[in-house]
């Protein structure tokens, strides 16, 4: 805030949040809100004008933007050099779920029992047939009795 | 002199590293009893010399012995005590120092409480340790000394930086070094047993518990960051997906993957390659999170002084560990062997799908901190990648995950009906459906401030309440036989039956509820201002008033403030809370800090802090009236309660295991 | 062929490493200009001094000049002065000094101390026009053509390197252009 802002009242919530989206350029990764660098206030003042001429959030995004650079965005916007990142997360997901299904598929037609050799101290094959029976408490107890 | 010591103390510190490392490793592979036996008195004496060193340093901080460019640079005669010992990990020099030290430790922990491991595996796994320390110390004593002299020695220091003047320093870096650190042991012994073609459920028995403790402190220490964070930056953020915030998720979001894979490789067998390459992983994470914070790559509020030089050095580090331990798994996997097979839906299927969700958590927080990285080095432009893109990626990344997490512990290992298991969650889904309708309802009802209704609230509080429904299911399950009806004097001792590590993960689960619901609400129903006032104003927040009653000057030991006074009144006119924020200048260093001030409670926090002067005796005040936030970090403390509670296990203990560990190191001879 | 996906993190990690290797090598807080190709952002300043006139860019237009951004505050702004007085003695580039959110007389008492190599020197003490050149730090130069194009931004302070290997070559090859 500083003396110099505009009298006329804004949606401050609107205000906020656009401001929480904008970086301050000469912070270390601090948003335009929070930062209270002086370059940050000027910008502040700025986007504070901008709003109270009527201007929409994407043109005062825009304004910033042929000024500064995408840099300035938290957001990045969606173009053609940030494809990737926006599907990715979502890309990562579907391919975790086929790793998934893979898993169970081989699991099926691999037969009940894995290819491992015999462990000694062995821990499964002892356990394989006991599902219907006593819950998994009741087992573990059953089993560290038996040790 | 003292100095002096401590730097030879680094130096025998890494010369036993080398034989740390290279002697065991050489022993177990030639089944040679007495270089093996060199293990454990070399991770003794390494810890020794380490904490002489560390304690050298430290004596020179408390000291004010500016002859040492380090302390020169990082602290100052009018630094209190408590602090003077905290600036001792305070920079780069220093906290390397301190990873040093808890590396060392651990080591020794292990040392110490492996006795009934085989005594090649022992060997290895030490001998691996090794190996780590060595790089480290060899970054330390080759590219930051910290105990380089300063000569002509400076008459006074240049201060802690004055955000880290606070308690939060004392703990956060140990504890998150704990963690940090904690993860190599996993690793090692991954890396040993591959080496070592053992990995039976013995294997995955020992891993367990040093795991699950590193991920304890892991949780303890990135809580205590953001609750530091909360209080100290003075907006009241409590996560800012910082590069550096996310270079310590990560390894979070992995050793959690780890610690459930763990559960399944130890009861199943299975899993048993995807929890290799898990404990690979979670100490990679670690190691390339050292590398994000210190070389300058990224910028960050946390980040330390940068310098490209020592970037390469642990970039060389982290290629060395981390590749050559893939490339030993891409060779050796194939040697592990697959587990017990279990169905579609069963418990095992359930945690694969959780690990995997887990994972891909990772992943997309690691693309979107590299991505910024990436596109600069291929000269496609510079953005920035913030807040808003890993709010919205991140949620419907781990919705899945926080559904699961009533739905496993129901679920039985190999093979389980999915219509009981509906059955059974039944009443958890009613709860969870009936509240996410009900909260636009019942904020509108307690005259909230703010939108009426956001999607994101219910959903929210729907996964909070599903999530401590199927917690309490589970545990009402368990406090019964089915066919008998239900008793307390039952219900009692059925819940003694159960064991440590089951009340554990209920404790733990149910901390994730916490932390949704406090999520959840702080996002949807906080409320703020930031208003220019001067003593005598007034303003208005919410249901509450903020009346600016006084400004004292203050002069502290290492800075001179201006202090506010608030009183803070409800609707009624009763006083809620006097806070007293203050705006500090440190002397040393000329820089400002805000110190906010909350009254805190489990329903809400009441913060206030002073922003700009305005020039006169006006101000530029914050105020924030946050609901439940504190929930976000009991729900932390009860993950990391639960760990510590799992780990308390008995089957943990030596005596239960020695008897196996001998049968299987006997079948094994 | 079971045993591939078992390189498949090994590769992740090798690409990884690359990407990490070559950010060494970058500076993370030099944001590159959209403005470089476009035309110069018009503004009009008061001159520091005397009358206070307005000035703008269009009056250096069919030149090839220099706008630097520099404040009496600005530490690293001394580094590059003094090669700024040596091209103005040596009169190979017109130079347009904007004293960004400087006090007017702080600024003039800084150029009588350390020189004055400027053709004109403007003030902007809100901060306004130096917004319009998505100025973020002080030094910072740009370099305009006789069209009136931004051609080349400095970010920070020139070095005598910088000045021989990068600008002149430049400026040579501006003055070289038609007018139109």
């Amino acid at each position: 805030m500083s003396a110099s802002s505009t009298n006329i009242p804004i949606d401050e919530d609107r205000y906020q949040s656009l401001a929480e989206e904008l970086r301050c350029l000469v912070c270390q990764n601090q948003s335009l809100a929070d930062s209270s660098a002086e370059l940050a206030g000027d910008l502040r003042d700025e986007v504070r004008e901008q709003m109270a001429s009527g201007r929409s959030n994407a043109e005062i995004k825009d304004f910033l933007v042929a000024r500064y650079g995408d840099f300035v965005l938290f957001r990045p916007p969606v173009k053609q050099t940030t494809w990737a990142l926006w599907a990715g997360p979502f890309a990562l997901l579907a391919t975790g779920a086929g790793a998934w299904w893979l898993v169970q598929r081989r699991q099926r037609l691999g037969g009940p029992s894995g290819t491992a050799a015999p462990r000694p101290g062995g821990s499964a094959p002892a356990r394989a047939g006991a599902e219907a029976g006593p819950e998994d408490a009741e087992r573990e107890k059953a089993r560290r009795l038996l040790d | 002199m003292i100095i002096e010591i401590g730097h030879f103390a680094l130096t025998i510190a890494l010369v036993l590293g080398l034989l740390l490392g290279i002697l065991p490793m050489v022993g177990a592979h030639r089944r040679d009893v007495r270089l093996m036996a060199v293990a454990q008195p070399a991770a003794v004496a390494q810890f020794g010399a380490i904490t002489i060193a560390f304690a050298a340093l430290i004596a020179g901080f408390v000291g004010n012995d500016f002859s040492v460019l380090l302390i020169a640079n990082h602290s100052n005669t009018d630094l209190p005590l408590d602090l003077r010992v905290a600036a001792s990990w305070g920079s780069h020099e220093g906290s390397m120092l301190l990873w040093s030290l808890m590396l060392s430790a651990w080591t020794c922990a292990v040392a110490a409480f492996s006795r009934s491991l085989s005594t090649v595996l022992r060997a290895r796994v030490l001998g691996v340790l090794g190996l780590i320390s060595v790089g480290f110390l060899l970054f330390l004593l080759f590219t930051s000394n910290p105990f380089e002299r300063l000569l002509p020695a400076a008459a006074q220091g240049r201060d802690l930086n004055p955000l880290l003047q606070d308690p939060g320093m004392v703990f956060h870096p140990p504890l998150l070094y704990m963690g940090y650190v904690g993860l190599s042991v996993a690793f090692a012994f991954a890396v040993a047993g591959l080496i070592g073609g053992g990995f039976d459920a013995a294997w995955a028995r020992w891993a367990r518990p040093w795991t699950t403790v590193a991920w304890a402190f892991l949780t303890l220490g990135i809580a205590l960051g953001s609750f530091w964070a909360y209080y100290e930056l003075g907006w009241g953020g409590w996560w800012f997906w910082d590069p550096v915030e996310n270079a310590s998720f990560m390894p979070w979001l992995v050793a959690t993957a780890l610690i459930h894979s763990l559960a399944v490789a130890e009861k199943r067998g299975a899993f048993r390659s995807w929890t290799v390459l898990l404990a690979i992983l979670g100490f990679s994470l670690s190691l390339m999170g050292t590398f994000l914070v210190r070389s300058g790559v990224l910028t960050s509020v946390h980040a330390f002084a940068t310098d490209p030089a020592r970037g390469v050095f642990i970039l060389a580090f982290l290629v060395l560990v981390i590749g050559g331990s893939l490339i030993l798994f891409a060779w050796r996997a194939p040697t592990i062997g697959a587990g017990n097979s279990f169905s579609a839906i069963s418990r095992e299927s359930m945690l694969l799908a959780n690990n995997i969700l887990l994972v891909v958590a990772m992943a997309a927080v690691m693309l979107g901190t590299l991505y910024p990285l990436v596109l600069d080095t291929l000269g496609l432009g510079k953005i920035s990648v913030g807040p808003p893109y890993f709010d919205a990626v991140f949620v419907p990344v781990m919705a899945p995950a926080l559904f699961l997490i009533a739905v496993g512990p129901l679920a039985r290992w190999k093979r389980t009906e999915l219509p009981p298991l509906v059955s059974r969650l039944r009443w958890a889904f009613a709860i969870s459906v009936i509240s996410a309708l009900l909260a636009p309802v019942a904020a509108v009802a307690a005259g909230v401030d703010g939108p009426a209704w956001r999607p994101l609230t219910s959903v929210g509080l729907a996964f909070g309440f599903w999530i401590s429904a199927g917690v309490v299911v589970a545990i009402l399950d368990s406090l019964r036989t089915p066919g008998r009806p239900f008793s307390i004097a039952h219900a009692a001792s059925r819940a003694r039956m159960q064991p440590p590590s089951v009340w554990g993960m209920h404790l733990a689960h149910l901390g994730v509820a916490a932390f949704v619901f406090g999520v959840t609400l702080v996002n949807s129903y906080e409320i703020g201002v930031e208003a220019r006032a001067e003593v005598g104003d007034t303003i208005s927040l919410g249901d509450y008033e903020f009346r600016f009653t006084g400004l004292d000057h203050i002069v502290g030991p290492n800075y001179d403030s201006d202090r506010g006074h608030f009183e803070v009144r409800d609707s009624s006119g009763a006083l809620v809370a006097l806070l007293h924020p203050e705006k500090r200048v440190y002397r040393a260093s000329g820089q400002p800090m805000t110190e906010a001030a909350i009254d805190r409670s489990l329903v809400r926090d009441i913060y206030v802090s002073m922003g700009e002067p305005l020039g006169g005796t006006v101000w530029a005040i914050r105020a924030h009236v946050k609901p439940f936030v504190n929930w976000i970090w009991i729900g932390c403390l009860m993950m990391a309660g639960g760990g510590f509670l799992a780990v308390a296990d008995k089957r943990y203990r030596r005596r239960v295991t020695q008897r196996e560990a001998r049968a299987v190191a006997a079948a094994r001879a | 062929m079971r045993s591939l996906r078992f390189i498949i993190p090994l590769l992740l990690f090798a690409a990884i490493g690359m990407f990490l290797y070559k950010g060494l090598s970058n500076d993370p807080r030099i944001i590159p200009s959209p403005l470089v190709g476009k035309p110069a952002p018009d503004f009009s300043l008061p001159i520091l001094g005397a009358d206070g006139r307005a000035w703008g860019p269009e009056e250096m237009r069919g030149k090839v000049w220099l706008l630097n951004i520099w404040g009496s505050w600005c530490a690293a702004c001394q580094i590059e002065h003094p090669l700024f007085n040596q091209i103005a003695r040596d009169g190979t580039l017109p130079l347009v000094g904007l004293a960004w959110k400087d006090d007017p007389q702080a600024s003039a008492r800084w150029l009588d101390r350390l020189g004055d190599p400027y053709t004109v020197v403007i003030s902007d003490i809100q901060g306004r026009a130096a917004i319009d050149y998505g100025v973020y730090g002080a030094p910072e130069s740009f370099l305009i053509d006789k069209r009136g194009v931004i051609r080349f931004k400095q970010t920070g302070p020139f070095s005598p390197e910088s000045i021989r290997d990068t600008l002149m070559p430049l400026v040579r090859e501006l003055e070289a252009e038609p007018e139109t």
